[in-house]
């Protein structure tokens, strides 16, 4: 024990609400193997006195899970979006940089409001719909390898990492982002919820929709569980090539 | 209605492929003949400036299109939020690279048709031939000015070509994107050569 304690260091960018102006204040922790963001948040919510020894406020940060399913505590980790809960201070340069990601309006400090995202789902119809005035009996069958495939598009967890690396969603364009457009990809891979692939087709052929892509592919680059998302863009930009002439002359195919 | 963003981005996508950038292989094709000397230079220039109905081929197919896509492209270029600082992925900085060079190109290709087919129009030249690119060409930083140009402009149309590619569904899978770049890429170099000599001819 002969060298002196190692420590960490964080830069927080913060804010006190979202009217306020945001600041950065650092902190200085004593390290811990294996310490990752969150053990480190919660440190400093346990003893929250900043680098200058002044007694602060806690960090307020958002997380649930902790093993990268939920996508609660997603934020900017030294420049790039990701999940704190698997950011491993070991893997990080220091000082380890934290602020939110402003694509989404801020609560305070970390936390921000993904309500967008589960507003796009709900304007996409990212469900399938399975209620009738009687029992609709099983639906058809799925081929197990498509099962396999869809799976994988299955995984997002909402957490607006694609959203936030996107250069084309921002306070001037109304674009949905990628994980709602995949997710109308994985409904129409559905058996069932093929039987209103037209209406989601449509839906994103709309306003802040499947068009507003630029192609700069951050999202597949950042998705956590990578997910082929612009593979999904490019597959749905070939169903609504098909669906803008199917609406415009008319098709015994329309569903 | 309610998809015309949806129809504009794709007229964009389509216009910049059918007919500007076929516009632009024939039109650097047609430069190349300066190689060949000041005659042969001429012929071409001659011939194609009197086409049958010009003046309709010039609208339909360069005008009217070229100012749809340059005007709604510029209000794509400024409605994103560019970050190839701390997204450096490639795909992100050729999405960069597409907005700024498509930008440029709305004052290179309004300077260049002010200094050319403009003044055929207005009579202060009869033509648009070999001595007229000559001599605008003779001052070194005009050559740098239209070099720069030519190699943005086939830029734009390769990167353009790949992202059309995508646009329309044609190219789907991670592989199929990659070996289109490839594929534009190639483009890139020919359509550079083709121009780069052709200016090079000149001087």
């Amino acid at each position: 024990m002969g060298e002196a304690a190692k420590t960490v260091i964080f830069e927080i960018e913060r804010r006190d609400s979202t009217e306020k102006e945001s600041y950065f204040e650092k902190f200085e922790l004593p390290y811990r193997p294996n310490m990752n963001v969150i053990s480190a948040l919660m440190e400093i919510r346990r003893n929250p006195v900043n680098m200058e020894g002044k007694k602060t406020t806690p960090v307020n940060w958002d997380m649930n899970c902790l093993e990268e399913v939920c996508g609660a505590c997603s934020m900017i980790i030294n420049g790039k979006a990701r999940q704190s809960c698997t950011a491993l201070v070991d893997q990080l340069e220091q000082p380890i940089r934290l602020q939110p990601m402003k694509t989404f309006p801020v609560v305070r400090d970390l936390v921000v409001d993904r309500s967008r995202m589960f507003d796009s789902l709900k304007k996409v119809k990212a469900w399938v719909p399975i209620d009738g005035t009687h029992d609709l009996g099983e639906g058809p069958r799925m081929p197990e390898r498509k099962r396999q495939w869809a799976y994988e598009l299955s995984k997002c967890m909402t957490c607006g990492v694609c959203l936030e690396a996107c250069p084309n969603v921002n306070d001037k364009s109304d674009f949905i982002g990628a994980a709602p457009l995949s997710q109308v990809r994985l409904m129409n891979a559905h058996p069932t919820g093929a039987m209103n692939r037209d209406e989601r087709l449509n839906a994103i052929m709309g306003e802040g929709g499947l068009a507003s892509c630029g192609n700069s592919q951050n999202c597949v680059e950042s998705c956590p569980k990578g997910i082929p998302l612009t593979t999904s863009i490019a597959a749905l930009n070939r169903e609504t090539t098909v669906q803008m002439f199917r609406n415009f002359f008319g098709s015994d195919h329309a569903v | 209605m309610d998809n015309r963003e949806f129809l504009l981005r794709r007229l964009h996508s389509l216009l910049g492929i059918i007919p500007i950038g076929l516009f632009l292989t024939q039109h650097l094709i047609v430069n190349h003949f300066a190689t060949q000397g000041v005659e042969a230079f001429n012929n071409a220039s001659h011939f194609m400036a009197n086409l049958p109905f010009v003046i309709f081929l010039e609208i339909f197919v360069i005008y009217l299109p070229i100012m749809y896509h340059a005007f709604y492209g510029v209000y794509i270029a400024f409605t994103s939020k560019n970050n190839p600082g701390h997204y450096s992925y490639l795909r992100n900085l050729l999405f960069v690279a597409q907005r700024y060079t498509g930008v440029f190109l709305v004052v290179f290709i309004a300077w260049h048709v002010f200094e050319t087919r403009f003044q055929v129009a207005i009579g202060n030249a009869a033509e648009a031939d070999f001595n007229m690119m000559a001599n605008i060409l003779d001052n070194p930083w005009m050559l740098a000015f239209y070099i720069v140009g030519v190699l943005t402009a086939t830029f734009h149309l390769s990167n353009g070509l790949w992202s059309f590619l995508v646009t329309w569904g044609i190219t789907q899978s991670e592989k199929a994107q990659r070996y289109s770049t490839y594929f534009t890429l190639l483009v890139f170099l020919v359509l550079s050569v083709i121009g780069i000599r052709a200016l090079l001819a000149f001087v």
